[in-house]
Formats: structure tokens, sequence, C-alpha cells
């Protein structure tokens, strides 16, 4: 897709040939710096900004697309994207409350069921991305559609209410050893993807698919089953996030997600890794998730209405990747 | 993206017919058929006020829909129009509230909101081509800053007792709703010049391929700010005639209007890989996914199961061009 451009390569830097000097100047060390210095200005403006109460809260409220942003940063990676996340996270939903309240079954079984949802839609997605050449953006953005659609025609705009309070109490507002519920399972999710990312032979392909998807195919990569696994992951994710929301907010609505793909592909973006393909980190998106809940919060706690916090996100995601290209182009080669 | 498909076979397909088969006769076939098809069923789906009401909703998708197939076929998108679309009617109703007290002419009302749409496409344009960050990336920026912008504005209150003679879009000369007429002319127009300027060639070249059309001398800079104001002149277009359909008009950012006008843009047969693509397929995309969810309550659907259909027409309108391209390549024509 890219076209290939020969740029003769000088070493006009030896620092930044360094592993510490790539960290340097990479994306993810810009970030890290706007990110304390938020926090450092927010924290001294507010005491209550730093407060352990604070923090786990926002945690909570951020876990949801966090947890869609990892599956999310292995998909661009890999040189795809997919839009129909926020709708996944609908249809799931939509499923546990339908066939828990109408159809009788069992919470637990429901819950299955609706993890099952997600990674079918993901496999639908993956499936058709691979076997037909259909382009990501297309397919999802049918599949948005699709999903969407399907939610709200298996739930007739009703709700599902009176879920259980091992549901609700236990999990969406539980606490293991003083921290909620959602904080574990978002630093396990965290690990397994960063683990299989970083360190092992599948998270490379990942990288070679995204920079160079013909040569990935030449080289022996399975692509095409590679690309289907981080779709179904995607799907996956995306359902369980679902079900812990709805534990939360402890009812189901057709319309629930809807705008979470933006939020996800933002701070995936935001942490550096590139819409082309081929580059990224977890530890980015991390960053980006940070990044934007700090902002939100701290100009929240600041007295700034919401609304000018979304100007803010967007002109920091410009501007961070302006000054990375910036920061690219002037210290690494040429 | 080549990459992905299987080997090229030497089949030979009788060209003749095939060179008819385009996505616009597909999707004027599709929306024919339709039409007689649900008329079958319920003759009132084919009277003249039905078919007239359809027209007329899908006129200012359409009219944003000509601006995005240029972005598209430039090989870069824009997300943010939903939004612009929002900002530029509420600036519209605003000053056309105003008009009375403030002495200005009654078209004040109207250049501005198009000279500020044209304005926010430079600045899209100028990041994505002179700046070099991608055009998704920057349109998600533009899409928080100015959805933010507008909220923090307004507070979305709702702009009421706008003047007669704001409402353009309501009048019917000849017996036809006005925004028909700006849909028609300014889809011949576009059509026209993207076949026959210099310019519009172009920009098909820019998405074709980037270094080729640099290498030939084309100014790829120039000719991607251009396709982005041209997209921004659209999209104030349409944000008027959005502005004019109703009797309020609600300060807030209509949701899932980018959407809607890139999936028409893709569904008129636009190639999300740039490059491809008419700006009357663009039209006939807006007209299709509007007349689906008309077609259904006709047909006596359940009005829930409306988004599914419409997500499963879209996708089986990818796949349908998908299939025709891929027939068309291999029987050697490009």
């Amino acid at each position: 897709m890219a076209s290939i451009t020969e740029q003769p390569i000088q070493k006009t830097n030896r620092f930044s040939e360094s592993r510490l000097g790539r960290f340097v100047f990479s994306q993810e060390a810009i970030l890290l710096v706007i990110t304390i210095a938020a926090i450092a200005l927010l924290a001294t403006q507010n005491e209550r900004f730093l407060t352990m109460r604070n923090v786990s809260r926002e945690l909570v409220l951020i876990f949801e697309v966090a947890l869609i942003a990892l599956p999310m940063t292995l998909i661009i990676i890999a040189g795809g994207i997919d839009l129909s996340v926020g709708s996944t996270f609908g249809l799931s939903a939509i499923v546990l409350g339908f066939l828990w309240q109408d159809s009788g079954w069992s919470l637990e079984m429901a819950i299955v069921a609706s993890l099952f949802t997600g990674l079918l839609c993901g496999f639908i997605n993956g499936i058709v991305i691979v076997r037909l050449g259909v382009p990501p953006l297309i397919m999802t953005l049918a599949t948005l559609a699709l999903f969407r659609g399907f939610a709200l025609g298996i739930s007739e705009a009703r709700s599902a209410r009176g879920f259980p309070e091992w549901f609700t109490d236990g999990i969406g507002r539980g606490d293991f050893l003083g921290l909620p519920i959602q904080m574990w399972l978002l630093l396990v999710a965290i690990a397994l993807t960063w683990l299989v990312l970083a360190r092992t032979t599948f998270g490379r392909s990942l990288y070679a698919i995204g920079s160079n998807e013909v040569a990935a195919r030449f080289a022996g990569l399975p692509v095409n089953r590679n690309k289907l696994l981080i779709y179904m992951y995607s799907g996956f994710m995306a359902a369980l996030a679902s079900v812990i929301f709805v534990s939360r907010v402890t009812t189901t609505r057709a319309d629930m997600g809807s705008g979470h793909e933006l939020d996800v592909i933002a701070a995936v973006v935001l942490g550096g890794t590139s819409i082309f393909g081929g580059v990224g980190t977890i530890f980015g998106t991390i960053l980006g998730l940070v990044l934007i809940q700090v902002l939100k919060n701290g100009l929240l706690l600041a007295g700034i209405k919401g609304d000018a916090t979304i100007i803010m996100i967007g002109v920091i995601l410009i501007l961070a990747i302006l000054v990375n290209n910036f920061i690219q182009a002037r210290f690494r080669s040429v | 993206m080549t990459a992905s498909n299987p080997p090229i076979e030497a089949k030979r397909v009788p060209m003749r017919l095939s060179g008819w088969i385009t996505q616009e006769t597909v999707l004027a076939f599709t929306i024919v058929f339709l039409s007689l098809a649900v008329g079958l069923i319920n003759p009132n789906f084919i009277s003249e006020r039905n078919i007239s009401d359809i027209l007329y909703n899908s006129s200012y998708i359409a009219v944003a829909a000509l601006g995005m197939s240029l972005v598209i076929v430039s090989g870069n998108i824009d997300i943010s129009v939903g939004s612009l679309i929002g900002l530029l009617a509420t600036i519209g109703g605003r000053l056309a509230i105003g008009q009375a007290e403030g002495g200005y002419p009654e078209i004040v009302a109207f250049i501005v909101p198009i000279v500020i749409g044209v304005a926010s496409g430079a600045v899209t344009g100028f990041f994505v081509a002179y700046l070099r960050v991608p055009a998704i990336v920057v349109s998600l920026g533009m899409l928080s800053i100015l959805k933010g912008g507008l909220i923090l504005w307004t507070g979305g209150e709702w702009i009421y007792n706008l003047p007669r003679w704001f409402q353009f879009a309501q009048e019917r000369p000849l017996g036809l709703p006005a925004p028909l007429f700006f849909m028609v002319i300014l889809t011949i127009l576009m059509a026209l010049w993207m076949r026959y300027s210099a310019t519009g060639r172009a920009i098909y070249a820019v998405g074709g391929n980037k270094e080729a059309a640099r290498l030939s001398g084309l100014s790829e800079k120039r000719i991607i700010m251009t396709v982005f104001m041209i997209n921004g002149f659209m999209v104030g277009i349409a944000a008027l005639l959005f502005a004019g359909q109703f009797n309020a008009i609600q300060s807030t950012v209509p949701p899932g209007v980018e959407l809607l006008i890139i999936t028409a843009a893709v569904v008129g047969g636009v190639s999300i890989l740039g490059g491809t693509g008419t700006v009357v397929g663009a039209t006939l995309g807006a007209i299709l996914i509007h007349i689906i969810p008309s077609a259904m309550i006709f047909a006596n659907v359940s009005s829930y199961w409306r988004g599914a259909v419409q997500g499963l027409l879209i996708l089986l309108t990818v796949l349908v061009d998908l299939y025709r391209r891929r027939r068309q390549s291999y029987s050697g024509r490009g």
C-alpha cells in the first residue's frame, strides 16, 4: 500500500542509533514527558487529584476503552483497523440481557454466550478480511452498522434490569485486595497482551505483516491465521469489556458503546502506533489512555467544563503526531 | 493490497457486457428493483410523495458524500464531517436569527458557514499535505476539536424561530424539493469536473499512486489541499440543507453522520484504497441507504431490524463490487 521510496541512509547521529537514543526520540518518550508534566501540574493545582480514591475511580471509568485498546493496538500494528468494536460491545450487552431475562438462561451461561458473541463478531470480521480481501476499514464499517443493527433488532429498545448481587456488587463495583476488580483484570490483560506482542514470534509477525504484508507472506509467516486471530481477540475483548460494563451500570441498552471505536483509536494512535502499520507498543497505548483520562479528569477537577477537554484531546492528538514527525525527521535517519 | 489475491488466472470473460456493469449501474439497478419490489407489496411506496421524501432526506448526505468521495479517491479520509455539519448548521442558524437585529444582508447566513467549512478543510488539508500527519489522525483530532467547541459554545441548546428565508430546503420549486436540485446539479458538475478537468484527473492520479503522480510533475500537496477545501465547501452546503430541513436546529453534532457519509461514498464504489470511484456512485449510494429504511417501513418489517438490514446491504454491495473488480482484473482490464 505504501509507496516504496529509497532514502539514503545517513548515520548523522550515533546516539540516536543506540537503544537509549531510540527510546529518547520515540513517541512514547514524548508522551511520557507530557503525561508526567500534566500529572504534576494537575497534582499541584488540586490535592484531590492524586488521591487513591480519585485514581481508582478514574481507572474504572477508563476500563472499557482500555481493554478494547489492547487488541486494537495489535490490529493497527498489523496494518488493519477495527471500527466495529463499539457495536460488538453493544451487541454483546444485548445478548447477555436478552438470554438472561427473556430466554431464561442462567446468568453464567448468558455471560459465556455473550463472550462467544464477541468472538463470533471478530471471527466474521477477520474471515471476510482475510479470505475475501475486503479492506478492514470497509469491512468493519459495514459490521459497525450490522452489529448495532442486530443489537437494536434483538432488544427492540427494551432494556434488561435487576441483575443478581454477585454480578453487580461482586464484579462491577467489587473490590479485591482494596482495588477495583477492573484494575486487576486490566493489569492481567495488559501483561498478557504485552507478553504476546513483545516476546513471541506471533507478536513479531504482526510487525512484519504491518510493515510489509507481501514480504511477510513470502517469508512464510501465517499471515491469514494471525490476522484472523487478532480480529477475534478484538471481538472477545469488546465482549468482555461489555459484560463488565453491564455489571457496573446494572442494565443493558442497545446503544451501549457507540463511539467507543473513536476513543479507542485516538488512544492507540496518540500512543505512537502508526496508523499505517508496523510500528507501535502496548506501553505507548497505555500512556495514550492515561494521558487522555488525566486530562479529562484533571481539567474537570480544575473546574473546566468537560467539553473543553474534548478540544484539548483533539489538539494533543494532532500535536503529538506532529512533534513526533518532526523529531523523526530531524534526528533519525535523514 | 493485491498481494492477498490469488495468482492471476488467464480466464477470459466476454467483455462486451461487463463494460456496462459498473458499480453505478449495479446501484441504479438495485434502487429501481428495490423500489418496484416494495412498490408491488405496498403501492404507496412509489407514490410521488414518498419518493420525493426519500430524495429530500438523502440530499444533504449525498452532497457531503460528493466531497467525501473526492477525499477518499485522493487516498485520504475525513471523519470530522459530522461535527463540521453540526457546527456549520449552528453558525448558519444563529446568523439567520440575528439577521433582523444585526442588520447584515441575509446572504451572510449562507456565506459564512460555507467559508468556515472551506477554511476548516484548508486546515485539515494543510496538516495532511504539508505536515504529513495521516488524514485519519488529523480528522479524528478535528472531530474532537469541532465537537467540543460546538458544545462549549452553545451548551447544546436548540435554535428556534428560524426565519422563513433560511428554510429554503423546504421550498418546492417546480413541485420538487429544493435540496434535490442541489444534489443533482452539484453531482453533475462534480462528475464533469472529475472526468474532464486536469485537477480532477490529478486527484485520481494522486490517489492511485502518489509517487508516480509526483514524478510526473503533479503537485501532490496542492491537490490534497484542494480536495479537502472542496470537501469543506460541500460540507458547508450540506450543513445549510440540513439546517433548513426543520423548524429548529439542535446545536449538537448529529450522531453517526460521518459514518453515513463515508458509507454512501463507499457503497457508491469509491475505493477506500484511493484512485477509483465516481461522484455519481456516491450520490446513488446516499439514495440507496435512505431507500432501505423507508422500504422496510412500507414492507411492514419491524423498524427495529432496520439497522441490521442496512448493514447487511452495505456488506453485500461491497462484496458484489469486489467480485466484479476481481473478474475484471483477471481478464486483463485494470
